[in-house]
């Protein structure tokens, strides 16, 4: 099966740091794919070139064998790449609701009502929908934001530390809903937490020094012993 | 008059309106640099000076130059002061948010310049100059008191530069300029140095405004010109660099005297905003600053 | 429901002042409701969409001489006028969005304060044709529209109130429909709206264009209604007027822009009765509300308690 997402020699250097370098990867469609490495290894570099917060100095990226490299951020959404940022990004004085609408109405806004109550109700915000976003608790802004990477209906969501200061009984809230956008989305995730990394992801990747230093199951992510002097075996 | 001559008139013309210039401009980029503050109440901070410099020649007996040298101390500390008190009543409690501060210096225009309309009038007052003397060149006579606008400007610049960059008040000042919130954990009161700096550059500009008194008197509209012209300068210059401001007040106050001397001002000044414009949008760093 | 039917009973109740006041006072509601228009376009652009600008008296100019000049020269009526005005102030928008809206914040700002400047030069500049400060009287034969004498009272009055009247639910539509939330999105989160898909650069460009048409409008519908076009039209404290009344009134709010406008208005006018220092008021109150009250009457009556206020 052709790859969903696949670059080739992606490459961005800060100065003389060596960011993302000359990086081939690969996304099979209706998988859940999980980017690992320690901290300072490239994968918010790296996903920002593949939504295209920022431009690569070399290389390619290919969405369903169409060249994207150069396209802005903006219309990459349009073409079905979704992000969700790390440090939660919403619109903090607009409602709930309102929130969630303009992820629906960037891609047509017929039965938008409808679109909105439903993506709201899959991360369980329902009943929430005319509160003003900042005044949600911590974890439920992490679902809102969820709530609007679903609504644009993506053909790849990118999840950037999805879980990072969740509780644990919202992670695992968390992990379900997530197992269930497969295989209709395929999720990129980037995670630090290993238990959810190991739980949900069918393939995973490891990035350091901006190289990818392996791809494979869980199970030979954990018997790679690069991998375990490099970043588990810490 | 030949063409030779005639040019060096338009330059030395033009040296002097480059030193008032840069006196202003380095106000206005003080202030931006140290407090990302832009300053709409500048040029009202320069007909103050200009107006009190007036105001204190009137009161005080004596020979002008006298006068001119009571005007020189007290009109460029009024100002301050008053700028001083803007800052703490106003400023301070926008946290310097960019484009509150801009309404709010618009709204500090707008008092300053009618304050001095009802308390000055719509007239336009000369002072005299505290010396008379004329240096006679081959070709025609120069005011002597106009070269001494610029040794009095460059000497005034200099000792900035030092102050910055030699004392310990600049290299707090340049501190806070680089990241407040560093400062402020290293014990720098911020507010002080915001303060002073607020204070220092409606100084500057106060003192550019008693410098060209004798050369163009005082009127409660003539900041209007100083304040587009600093702008310019400073946005050339690169926004809160003081050597491309310095650089850019020598270009533009040359180029206003020979330009003015031979076009019509208008279409220069037409020219000169929408070179600014353009400067902003393509090359945001500024003509002489370096590429950020 | 009731959203509409608060601006329907705001625009019946101006109808019916017409009966009530003097004619002196009633011209004077209809410069307010000219000069509300021209707020509402500023709105649309700082209220909703976030984009300060320092220049629009260039866009109030572009309609005012736009329709004045054609008046003249051409010898166009009031209805043909007002549409080439309208056209002038989107246009212009337009040409100036896609070179400032290349900025933001601060740089736009200057940016858009140095286009209004180059363009009051220029109104100076070409003063053989403009009248320059002096200004130029618009021939009374263009100062009708479908036979009726704008330079008269009554039609005067309601020529004012359509256009408030269109412009007003206009607006209202704007703001309620997904675009209008588009522009809102902007204005509180740019990198956030960029990544849901939208092109941040597009959608402000629009919103000025609009902005623009609204402006355009408002100065056109001067010339042709009070009679006179001149250069002061086109200097910065043309630019500082809608922003004040929309501070004042609310920004981001629909019926903020006309309460902004009347009640300066009314405070500039009772000002003048005491001392001719109404630019001093008019300092006062920017700082005062940029301290006390950013968001505005509107926006603090909406915070605390009309939630349902556009």
């Amino acid at each position: 099966m052709a790859p969903l997402i696949e670059t080739r020699g992606l490459t961005l250097y800060f100065g003389g740091l060596k960011a993302v370098d000359g990086v081939d990867f690969s996304l099979n469609p209706g998988e859940i794919h999980a980017l690992i490495g320690p901290n300072g290894a490239g994968k918010t570099t790296f996903v920002s070139l593949l939504s295209g917060r920022r431009l690569p100095q070399s290389g390619t990226i290919r969405l369903a064998e169409e060249d994207i490299t150069h396209l802005p951020a903006h219309a990459r959404v349009r073409k079905g790449i979704a992000y969700t940022f790390q440090i939660t990004s919403i619109f903090p004085r607009l409602s709930v609701f309102d929130n969630v609408a303009l992820a629906v109405q960037s891609h047509g806004a017929r039965d938008l009502a409808a679109k909105t109550r439903a993506a709201l109700t899959r991360v369980g915000l329902q009943g929430l929908e005319e509160q003003e976003a900042q005044t949600l608790a911590y974890g439920h802004q992490r679902l809102l934001e969820l709530a609007m990477g679903l609504a644009l209906n993506p053909r790849l969501l990118i999840l950037d530390e999805p879980t990072q200061g969740l509780a644990a009984s919202e992670i695992e809230g968390f992990k379900a809903l997530v197992a269930s956008l497969v295989p209709q989305t395929t999720v990129l995730l980037i995670e630090h937490n290993m238990e959810v990394v190991m739980d949900l992801a069918t393939r995973i990747t490891v990035l350091n020094f901006g190289q990818i230093l392996a791809t494979g199951t869980p199970a030979e992510i954990r018997a790679n012993p690069a991998v375990q002097e490099a970043y588990l075996g810490a | 008059m030949a063409f030779g001559p005639f040019l060096l008139l338009a330059l030395m013309e033009g040296l002097v309106t480059s030193a008032v210039l840069a006196l202003a401009a380095a106000g206005l980029s003080l202030v931006f640099g140290v407090m990302r503050v832009v300053n709409v109440a500048h040029g009202a901070f320069f007909m103050l000076g200009a107006v009190l410099a007036w105001a204190v020649a009137t009161f005080v007996p004596g020979p002008p130059a006298v006068a001119f040298i009571a005007a020189l101390a007290i009109a460029p500390l009024a100002v301050a002061a008053l700028a001083a008190a803007a800052d703490g009543l106003i400023l301070k409690r926008l946290d310097y948010d960019p484009e509150a501060t801009i309404v709010a210096t618009i709204g500090l225009l707008y008092m300053i310049e009618q304050a001095a309309l009802s308390l000055y009038g719509p007239n336009a007052n000369p002072v005299q100059a505290p010396f008379e003397w004329r240096i006679q060149l081959p070709w025609f006579g120069y005011s002597g008191y106009k070269l001494f606008v610029v040794l009095a400007a460059a000497l005034v610049l200099l000792a900035l530069w030092a102050f910055m960059t030699r004392t310990k008040a600049g290299l707090i000042m340049r501190a806070t300029q680089v990241d407040r919130t560093t400062a402020r954990a290293f014990g720098i009161n911020v507010d002080r140095v915001y303060m002073g700096t607020f204070a220092l550059g409606a100084g500057l500009a106060a003192l550019a405004g008693v410098l060209i008194v004798p050369i163009s008197q005082a009127h409660y509209l003539m900041g209007g010109d100083p304040l587009l012209l600093s702008f310019i300068v400073v946005i050339i210059g690169g926004l809160g660099s003081l050597r491309g401001t310095l650089i850019a007040a020598l270009v533009i106050g040359l180029s206003d005297g020979v330009i003015s001397m031979f076009f019509t001002p208008t279409l220069a000044k037409i020219l000169a905003t929408l070179l600014v414009a353009m400067v902003l949008v393509f090359r945001p760093q500024g003509l002489f600053g370096a590429k950020a | 429901m009731k959203v509409w039917l608060l601006h329907l009973v705001l625009i019946a109740a101006l109808f019916a002042a017409q009966f009530l006041l003097s004619p002196y006072h009633a011209t004077n509601l209809a410069r307010i409701m000219v000069l509300a228009v021209f707020a509402m376009g500023y709105n649309l652009a700082f209220g909703y969409t976030g984009l300060l600008s320092l220049g629009h008296a260039l866009l109030f100019a572009a309609g005012m001489y736009a329709a004045g000049l054609s008046a003249q020269i051409l010898g166009l009526t009031a209805g043909p006028a007002l549409i080439l005005g309208i056209l002038g102030g989107g246009l212009l928008a337009a040409a100036v969005g896609l070179l400032a809206l290349r900025t933001a914040g601060v740089s736009f700002m200057i940016v858009t304060l140095m286009f209004a400047q180059a363009g009051y030069l220029t109104i100076l500049y070409f003063g053989a044709t403009t009248g320059g400060d002096e200004g130029f009287t618009l021939p009374a034969a263009s100062r009708s529209i479908a036979g009726f004498d704008l330079s008269t009272d009554t039609p005067r009055f309601l020529a004012a109130l359509a256009l408030f009247g269109a412009g007003l639910l206009a607006s209202l539509a704007i703001v309620r429909s997904p675009f209008g939330r588009t522009m809102v999105a902007i204005r509180e989160n740019e990198e956030r709206s960029r990544m849901l898909g939208y092109n941040p650069f597009a959608i402000k460009l629009a919103a000025l264009v609009i902005s623009g048409l609204y402006v355009g409008a408002a100065g056109a519908a001067y010339a042709l209604l009070f009679g006179y076009a001149g250069a002061s039209f086109a200097t910065i404290q043309y630019s500082i007027l809608p922003m004040l009344y929309v501070l004042l009134g609310g920004a981001g709010t629909t019926l903020g822009p006309f309460l902004g406008a009347a009640l300066m208005f009314a405070l500039i006018e009772a000002a003048s009765g005491l001392t001719s220092a109404y630019l001093f008021f008019v300092g006062a109150a920017l700082v005062a509300l940029v301290l006390f009250a950013p968001k505005g009457i509107l926006g603090t009556i909406r915070e605390r308690w009309v939630k349902w206020l556009p």
